[in-house]
């Protein structure tokens, strides 16, 4: 195994970055702005009118602070500014300082694309970072297109997409599923499933992919598949169902406060999700907060990032994230794939030697982070994250021990074939 | 073997399956309650009823925190504590509401509904700011979570009871208060005659001003009662409006008797459906139910007798 040298060169690498960066500010302040070192041209860095300047370049910060999905998409604000902070502190991008504006999208979807307008044609942001719903993503995605802008978006999601605009940095579903469904099968000897998901298009997608890798590939069953509106707060009737079938794996796709009443039934009718394998890709440490770590312990969480994993980059970005956010915060896979957004975006933008949209587009195959806190992560030709696939297991604290890691990167693959 | 289950397993399923569609309409009960008395008696459309419960959600949450803090030997009853003082803040804030609000706009009911919608926003938008936009854990004793084994197969959600429970005693309450009391007496002539009940020498205004706050106050409780089996998060209100309104619609405005046997039709159909088919297709199989059944009779099942 070589992931641990794998690991370890990144973070030093990170942290020689921050540490000459940190001590090159104060000097370079000092300096005329001539005699700086090494800073191109805004005239050669910007040939298509994008607002940057000699010492700033601005960027766009497009999330829900309002309305239903601040509950989710707080986090990634929180991690982009971070995100923003640390790199403005280590030197900024190409030189140059970056100023963030952000915009509500106040949890409606014309919202998100008026606002992603806004920040493209009046703003001339070099790059946005933001959305969270795949609603969201597919309302701003003609105006990325249409004003050629670029997107870092941060969900993980149901796949079925591609832009040439969009970045997306956290995993499309047959990333995450697979491996953790590979995994279940190996280990606990499961022969039955059973798919539960709120009813929308990430988690009849992402039960799609389930459901054919266990009938097809693995020759097993699914004892039942279903389905509950946004916002359901009964899940009585299909507990009774399940201990009926008594399925090995409970694969459960549930979101909101939907997630919150399903694992309260849960526990209160007696399942205990210590005997019971229940497997989920909805449920990050945000998500425990609300769900509270007592109903919830024992079940198994399938996705790349958990506050807890144990590597160097990862034991210096939680406690950045804490001082900036407050102790009490918690760290989820989204949070972490925001943080990823503008970090990818610095790198790509020194590679191309320009904030260009088309030359940053061009670019970013091939763009490697080594200060990922997941670990090691590469964008790819079609603008998905190679990165590991883990499974965690959640404790009455309301985090994850990490109990597996696929050995190597997975391949994003957002139109599968066989999968659709 | 009827729908691939044996008997045996059938015979326990149905005792349990019963059990959920009890607890379906007790909550269904607890919910529509509030709103029956605020919209069936005094006609104000309340957008904002999903909002009361929520506060009466925060008041436990904090409830959990104040005890676990000074007070951790209570900590097991802090939940009865939690429900009074959830009702106690969702009253205070109801008689602050109507005399700020709703008491303009009794002559005009449709705009009580944009009014109150406009107020439930502003007060989703103070939770997020005074807790946050995440949604925060309820912490519960141990007993309350978990569940009582009758036998080897069947078992009984502790919470389900809980909740059964409170909505037996708020519901025992409610219709004391409107139907045995001088001041439910007050209140029912004041809806139906306001000028004649001002005529008589009822204080009209108090009287409306009283019961928009007991609605709401039940309100509070539904809420305090729902950390139980569902979320707490400045939005979570919006889970419970539609199906509040649909349960107090469906009844017949104006008849407590009608929001319960809505209740009870409505939570048995959702949850008996939802057992053999799924739970989106009971929600739909459900609501068109209602829909058929609301055009034949417009009034809802129950029809409160009055002379226009």
């Amino acid at each position: 195994m070589t992931g641990h040298s794998d690991d370890r060169a990144p973070a030093s690498a990170l942290r020689r970055r921050l540490l000459q960066g940190m001590a090159a500010l104060p000097a370079a302040a000092l300096l005329p702005r001539a005699a700086r070192a090494d800073k191109p041209a805004t005239a050669a860095v910007n040939t298509t009118g994008l607002a940057v300047t000699d010492d700033t370049v601005t960027v766009g910060i497009l999330h829900s602070v309002t309305g239903t999905m601040a509950i989710s998409e707080t986090g990634s604000v929180e991690a982009e500014k971070l995100a923003i902070d640390q790199i403005n502190a280590a030197g900024g991008v190409l030189g140059r300082q970056i100023k963030f504006i952000q915009e509500d999208g106040a949890s409606d979807w014309p919202t998100f694309a008026e606002k992603a307008k806004k920040l493209l044609v009046n703003d001339k942001c070099a790059s946005v970072f933001g959305c969270w719903t795949s609603a969201s993503r597919k309302a701003v995605l003609p105006v990325f297109e249409q004003y050629n802008g670029m997107l870092y978006y941060p969900t993980f999601y149901e796949g079925l997409e591609q832009s040439k605009n969009v970045i997306y940095t956290g995993q499309e579903a047959t990333q995450q599923i697979l491996a953790g469904l590979d995994w279940i099968i190996k280990e606990k000897g499961a022969k039955t499933f059973y798919l539960l998901g709120s009813d929308y298009i990430w988690p009849r997608t992402s039960n799609k992919i389930a459901r054919k890798h266990i009938v097809d590939k693995h020759g097993l069953e699914v004892v039942g598949e279903e389905y509950f509106p946004l916002g359901n707060t009964q899940f009585n009737s299909v507990i009774n169902k399940m201990k009926l079938k008594k399925p090995d794996v409970i694969y459960a796709i549930i979101v909101g406060g939907s997630n919150v009443a399903f694992y309260k039934q849960l526990k209160a009718a007696g399942i205990d999700l210590s005997k019971q394998n229940l497997m989920t890709i909805s449920v990050t440490e945000d998500e425990i907060l609300g769900i509270g770590g007592e109903n919830i312990a024992g079940a198994y969480a399938c996705m790349k990032y958990f506050q807890s994993l144990d590597n160097p980059n990862n034991k210096l970005f939680v406690p950045a994230f804490k001082k900036m956010w407050g102790q009490n915060v918690v760290i989820g896979d989204v949070t972490q794939a925001a943080y990823l957004g503008p970090w990818l975006w610095k790198l790509t933008a020194e590679k191309a030697g320009s904030f260009d949209v088309d030359k940053i587009a061009a670019a970013s195959p091939g763009v490697e982070f080594k200060g990922a806190p997941e670990g090691y992560v590469r964008i790819h030709e079609n603008h998905h994250l190679w990165s590991k696939t883990r499974v965690g297991r959640a404790r009455t604290d309301g985090q994850y021990d990490v109990i597996y890691e696929t050995a190597g990167l997975m391949e994003p693959n957002p139109f599968p074939k066989g999968y659709q | 073997m009827i729908f691939g289950y044996s008997f045996g397993d059938l015979g326990s399923i149905l005792a349990m399956q019963g059990f959920a569609g009890l607890i379906l309409f007790s909550v269904y009960v607890l919910m529509a309650l509030g709103l029956a008395v605020i919209f069936g008696q005094m006609g104000v459309i309340n957008m904002a009823h999903g909002e009361f419960m929520i506060l009466g959600a925060y008041v436990t949450y904090l409830c959990s925190h104040l005890f676990t803090a000074y007070l951790p030997g209570l900590f097991a009853i802090y939940f009865f504590v939690a429900v009074l003082l959830a009702f106690a803040a969702a009253f205070a804030l109801g008689l602050l509401v109507e005399w700020a609000m709703i008491r303009h706009l009794y002559r005009r009911p449709l705009d009580t509904l944009l009014a109150t919608w406009g107020l439930s926003l502003v007060l989703q938008q103070l939770y997020r700011s005074i807790f946050g936009a995440r949604e925060v854990g309820v912490e519960l004793p141990d007993w309350m979570m978990g569940s009582q084994h009758l036998t080897d197969t069947i078992e009984v959600p502790i919470n389900g009871l809980l909740v059964m429970g409170l909505t037996t005693i708020i519901t025992i309450g409610v219709f004391l208060l409107i139907y045995r009391s001088n001041w439910g007496k007050r209140i029912r002539a004041v809806m139906q005659n306001r000028t004649m009940a001002a005529a008589v020498g009822i204080d009209t205004e108090f009287v409306d001003r009283v019961t928009f706050g007991v609605g709401c106050g039940i309100a509070g409780v539904a809420g305090s009662a729902f950390t139980m089996i569902g979320s707490t998060s400045p939005t979570a209100g919006q889970l419970y409006i539609v199906d509040t309104f649909l349960v107090v619609v469906f009844g017949g405005a104006a008849s407590l008797l009608g929001t319960i046997a809505s209740a009870f039709s409505i939570s048995q159909t959702q949850s008996t459906i939802e057992f053999f088919l799924s739970g989106s297709m009971a929600k739909v199989l459900t609501l068109l139910a209602v829909v058929g059944i609301l055009m034949l009779r417009p009034q809802g099942l129950f029809v409160l007798k009055v002379r226009r």
